[in-house]
């Protein structure tokens, strides 16, 4: 490389992607003039802008729980054991489409996606083999599911009380967050307002019978990836978990019954800086709109809990050995933004389902940061610089702002049922792509620094889809529907039926149902007879 | 100009921002939404009597669907349509695409204009 071939960085101006400009030098002027110190305050005490512990990692250290699973239960439940070997902590269980999208596996829609990008699960039999050897107690377990989130957590449940564990002492995760699915990620499959009555199922479900469970996650995370900035990430994400509170709160309970079991994901890509901040930021704000909008007397309450974890829109297809390092800056930045739990997308997964090799890459890299270099002695490392906490100040005066933005054109829920989320997404997303193409954002490997030889094939190992897998798994449904008791399913799913349509809490009948092996497909099919279908508002 | 997103796949990203540059570079663009079947997709084409159609697949299905919609291309005798495919397709499916009847396979990370000028250049051809 030629001396003048690097980077070129403007003094003036430099505009982070929050819109916020970037200085040469923060002092002390600069914190008074964003707000002070006021806000910055002890872990573990209101507003937690430092750790909604005191201790934090010195007590305990992150979660790890890689994105993990696809083709056939067996072949998931090889791969878990894989990583608990390896020293990961948590599980973060990967559904096929079919699956996310509440089909069975011989739907004809689910030809040629059985087990592709995730576990193909059709009845209660296969959670029993994939978590089978697997202590739920030891071993948290997140199931990143939406649309079909009621009969996957009723399945989670109905196996953990199978197994002799007492549901009121249960921990674990499901995505569960609809409203994000219909700004990105896409597995929606009811209209709006029936998807989020089903997420109030859910909790107030969990309030009363699983109180440990966290129910929603809700993510910031692929509205980021599909073109928000770091500020937008955080408002929305707020704005959703919002959404559901208004929802639950109406049905009688009260802040404090479920807030504190409402958590989140985020994204990490791009600076560094403005990333710690903004979960600083985050964290403070949120236990703000808890404390002083909602009431919340329960400090727990309003703890963002939350998955940090690094982003795979960050990473390149070009020169896929490069995310390596991306990865570990990204898992960096969790770590000194005090998150709970941590995820990594593989360097491969531009290609294919990540491979061991590159699972446990990234396993290590957490694990490096953790055991190494001296992350986990100190709470808030960047706590008291100028410069993070000014930034800091920043972030919380424009999260704030894009939320009154929403909220004075109709509300979050609205704007995402019109398809303006959406739309204003989408433009920034080609914003950032022919930034890129003019080299305006640089992208290491991609449009700076790159290796200018015929570039061969990446050494990347792709995962390969099996054919066989999707006959065995629909010869099992088969053998599943022969043996249950048909009387029994019937029934249950009338029984779903009915508390549909009279608009009382489904979990109960779901559970039942997936007790008696009722599949996917058939618990949708009832729910999509009573709420419908979304019909997605064309904006781009 | 039809974009469309076959099978379950829900990413759309790529999708949007291909049709975003389609539509400043002066093509007239038809967005199909999510989840479409191949049948209704070539549905669209026809009725809406589209010169080109480009699939956007990130689930890894993409020879499956591809093949389906060429053969429902043949049968409804629209093999004069400009079909081609972007997403995260292996290299070593590109071969593969174009002996299906795919015109040009566009993998995650091809450039917008490569895109646009590929379109342009194969419709100066056919006219």
């Amino acid at each position: 490389m030629k001396e003048n071939d690097g980077p070129v960085v403007p003094l003036f101006p430099l505009i982070n992607e929050s819109g916020i400009e970037v200085k040469p030098l923060y002092t002390a002027e600069d914190l008074a003039a964003s707000g002070g110190e006021g806000g910055i305050g002890r872990p573990g005490e209101f507003p937690f802008t430092r750790g909604i512990h005191e201790l934090m990692y010195r007590k305990r250290p992150w979660t790890m729980r890689q994105y993990a699973g696809f083709g056939t239960p067996e072949e998931t439940n090889e791969r878990f054991r894989f990583l608990i070997e390896n020293g990961q902590t948590g599980l973060n269980v990967a559904f096929d489409l079919p699956t996310q999208m509440g089909l069975s596996s011989d739907d004809p829609l689910a030809e040629g996606e059985v087990g592709r990008v995730g576990m193909a699960v059709d009845t209660l039999e296969d959670f029993e083999i994939a978590f089978d050897g697997i202590d739920l107690d030891e071993i948290t377990v997140s199931l990143t599911i939406n649309g079909s989130a009621v009969t996957l957590m009723a399945m989670y449940f109905a196996l953990a009380e199978r197994r002799g564990y007492d549901l009121a002492r249960l921990r674990g995760t499901a995505q569960n967050d609809i409203l994000k699915e219909f700004v990105g990620r896409g597995t929606w499959i009811f209209p709006v307002e029936p998807s989020i009555r089903l997420v109030g199922d859910t909790i107030e479900y969990c309030a009363e019978k699983v109180p440990r469970y966290s129910p929603v996650s809700v993510c910031g995370y692929h509205i980021r990836e599909s073109g928000a900035s770091p500020v937008q990430e955080m408002a929305y994400a707020f704005l959703i978990a919002k959404a559901y509170i208004d929802h639950v709160l109406a049905r009688g309970l009260t802040v404090d019954d479920f807030a504190s079991r409402l958590s989140f994901n985020f994204d990490i890509h791009g600076n560094l800086f403005e990333q710690v901040a903004k979960f600083r930021a985050g964290r403070r704000l949120w236990a703000r709109i808890v404390r002083e909008e909602y009431g919340a007397r329960d400090p727990q309450s309003g703890w963002m809990r939350m998955i940090a974890g690094g982003g795979g829109g960050g990473l390149t297809i070009e020169e896929p050995e490069n995310n390596i390092i991306r990865g570990a800056y990204y898992a960096l930045v969790s770590a000194l933004s005090g998150t709970q739990t941590m995820a990594l997308c593989c360097y491969d997964e531009a290609y294919t389902i990540p491979s061991e090799k590159a699972s446990r890459l990234s396993l290590r890299t957490m694990q490096i940061l953790m055991e190494e270099i001296g992350l986990c002695d100190t709470v808030d490392p960047l706590g008291g610089s100028y410069y993070v906490e000014t930034l800091t100040n920043q972030m919380e005066e424009k999260i704030r702002a894009v939320m009154e933005g929403v909220d004075g054109s109709g509300g979050i829920v609205r704007a995402i049922a019109e398809g303006r989320i959406q739309a204003a997404v989408s433009r920034q997303a080609y914003e950032n792509v022919k930034k890129l193409e003019r080299a305006e954002i640089r992208k290491v490997g991609v449009n700076c620094c790159r290796t200018d030889e015929e570039e061969k094939e990446h050494p990347i190992e792709l995962h390969a889809f099996r054919e066989e897998d999707c006959r065995r798994q629909i010869e099992r449904l088969d053998r599943v529907r022969s043996e249950r008791d048909g009387g029994e399913v019937e029934r249950a799913l009338g029984k779903l039926h009915e508390n549909a349509r009279a608009g009382s809490n489904v979990m109960p009948a779901v559970i039942e149902a997936v007790k008696a092996y009722a599949t996917v497909g058939e618990v949708t099919g009832r729910l999509v007879d009573v709420y419908g279908r979304f019909r997605e508002p064309i904006l781009f | 100009m039809l974009v469309a997103k076959p099978g379950l796949d829900g990413h759309d990203v790529g999708a949007k921002v291909v049709a975003l540059a389609l539509r400043d570079a002066g093509f007239e663009v038809i967005y199909t939404g999510l989840k479409k079947t191949p049948e209704e997709i070539v549905r669209i084409a026809e009725q809406e009597d589209v010169d080109v159609i480009g699939l956007s697949i990130l689930s890894g299905s993409h020879l499956h669907l591809c093949e389906k919609v060429e053969a429902l291309l043949e049968a409804r005798e629209l093999k004069d349509k400009l079909f081609i495919v972007g997403g995260n397709v292996p290299k070593g499916d590109h071969e593969r695409l174009r002996k299906l009847g795919v015109d040009g396979v566009f993998a995650t990370g091809s450039r917008t204009d490569s895109i646009v000028s590929f379109i342009r250049e194969r419709r100066e051809r056919t006219r």
